[in-house]
């Protein structure tokens, strides 16, 4: 019996290690902590439909006592996003209190504020990780989802990162029916920047909801995604979103469970704790860290992440021979599609999802509890499928920040 | 960041078999997170995290700089040397990753 995992393993037996991180821990290992909904770019799949700053932000001070709190768990490392995190004025100042408070920092970013000096700076860090999201191996297919410029900006920052000797960086990318073919293209450019490529599924959630139906990737396209993540190992990140996909046959590398509620969490901009950064929705909001106790008592006593980490019955799932090995996929995936948390994830690779869904109502599917969108155009917005993504379903909520909310937008002047 | 990756490189197959009479310490980027279970280890220069699976083994690895040798480290934490074999091999992985480190010849135990 081996006494250390490197990579947790999934051996047999009722002693499972996965099962201990399934019952929770005292603290995350990591959390997602997204800094601000404010972001210069209005991507059609974003997770936490970002774009407008909310005007309850956590406040410096506030940020640095939830970094306080980190340290006193030992959290190891906060990946921090958004919206676009650099976007905040105290950015730097914040990511410089973690790391000299012993809490890890690794950021995501559309590589808007990467300017050689920036660069250089990160290349000096020993506790600052950089991870930069690119979603088309070429302009073409990037720019459709992440808006016109957008693929200049971040080879811009991959260069200038690269110039300032920084390496191990990581590429970022949501695996759609449309890039599913660059996936070597991605590698090369990875390789070629001395980078670590990471992919991720594409989740129905935040603004991905409307564009999930057009994007996400065929049935034929998740079994190529699968062989060709095999193939590469461990050298490919990620994020432990294709666990699904271990139904497959071998299992991915990684945790391959749903961390959500158990090892990770997210924090969002007004200190809302959520289960899982693609779940922001009431039903996995486990609680506020304004309100006493902070983030330590909201993961550690909230009635959800308790519920979380009680053992999941599996429901309709549990009786299929693929189980063990999916353990009926994510939470967030079936939520925002409108199926039962206790049956078949929409890829299901069995196509026991496929089924439900063409059975189910759509339309009454949950949206998402926060809507930080842009309301007017923005400056290079992506054109999916040739139309502009429209939000005009949306009400206006009443706390708008915008003095013009709920007027039509001008044309441009 | 210094260029190394997240995932380990090189392979195991160079490295000098561990030693487990040479004197052993945390290496000084790891942290140590005990757990019900056991413990957490998270190196903050590769980024990779070890679990630890023994709560013996967690005793051991914490109090490897107090010794002259992991062996020592391993008796005093409780293991007699009849159950040394896993114990070696844990403390054997975790040298192959980094997280662990051989004390230099000026290195006197706490």
């Amino acid at each position: 019996m081996s006494l250390v995992s490197a990579v947790p393993t999934r051996p047999a037996g009722s002693a499972r290690l996965v099962d201990h991180f399934q019952y929770g821990l005292d603290a995350p290992i990591c959390l997602t902590w997204e800094l601000t909904y404010a972001c210069n770019l209005a991507c059609v799949h974003c997770l936490s439909s970002s774009g407008r700053r909310d005007p309850r932000e956590l406040t410096t001070a506030e940020c640095k006592a939830v970094i306080d709190e980190l340290e006193r768990m030992q959290v190891f490392y906060v990946n921090i996003g958004g919206g676009e995190p650099t976007v905040r004025p105290d950015f730097w100042e914040l990511v410089d209190y973690a790391t000299a408070h012993h809490v890890g920092v690794k950021f995501s970013t559309n590589g808007v504020r990467i300017t050689p000096e920036v660069a250089r700076r990160l290349a000096a860090s020993d506790y600052v990780d950089v991870q930069l999201s690119l979603d088309g191996a070429t302009a073409e297919v990037n720019d459709a989802v992440r808006g016109q410029g957008s693929y200049d900006t971040v080879l811009r920052a991959m260069d200038n990162l690269a110039e300032a000797g920084f390496r191990g960086f990581k590429i970022s990318v949501v695996a759609t029916r449309h890039n599913i073919g660059q996936l070597d293209a991605f590698k090369e450019l990875a390789d070629r920047y001395g980078a670590q490529l990471r992919l991720t599924r594409l989740r129905p959630s935040g603004r991905g909801a409307d564009v999930w139906d057009e994007l996400h990737p065929t049935a034929e396209q998740q079994r190529e995604l699968y062989d060709w993540l095999v193939e590469h190992g461990e050298q490919v990140l990620t994020g432990d979103s294709f666990f699904h996909l271990s139904a497959y046959g071998d299992p991915l590398p990684g945790l391959n469970l749903c961390g959500a509620g158990r090892v990770v969490c997210l924090i969002d901009p007004i200190g809302d704790v959520y289960a899982c950064p693609f779940a922001i929705h009431d039903t996995f909001k486990a609680g506020n860290l304004r309100d006493e106790g902070g983030f330590a008592r909201v993961w550690r006593e909230s009635p959800l992440f308790q519920d979380l980490r009680r053992p999941q019955t599996g429901g309709a799932c549990s009786q299929c021979s693929a189980f063990d090995a999916c353990q009926g996929g994510c939470m967030a995936a079936k939520f925002f599609t409108g199926l039962p948390l206790d049956g078949p994830d929409p890829e299901c690779v069995q196509g026991h999802g496929a089924g439900a869904l063409s059975r189910t109502d759509r339309s009454g599917a949950p949206r998402p509890s926060q809507d930080h969108s842009h309301r007017g155009p923005v400056r290079g917005q992506p054109v999916l499928l040739g139309l502009p993504v429209r939000r005009a379903d949306r009400p206006d909520r009443m706390c708008d920040e915008s003095p013009l909310a709920g007027l039509e937008p001008q044309p441009a002047k | 960041m210094p260029a190394q990756t997240s995932v380990g490189a090189g392979g195991l197959a160079d490295r000098a078999p561990f030693d487990p009479d040479a004197a052993w310490a945390v290496h000084p980027q790891v942290a140590v997170r005990p757990e019900p279970f056991g413990a957490l280890l998270y190196h903050f220069g590769t980024r990779r995290l070890s679990f630890l699976k023994d709560p013996r083994l967690l005793t051991a690895v914490r109090n490897l700089a107090d010794h002259l040798s992991a062996t020592d480290a391993c008796r005093a934490a409780g293991i007699e040397p009849a159950e040394m074999r896993p114990y070696r091999d844990a403390l054997a992985a975790l040298a192959a990753t980094h997280m662990i480190i051989e004390r230099t010849g000026t290195d006197e135990p706490r």
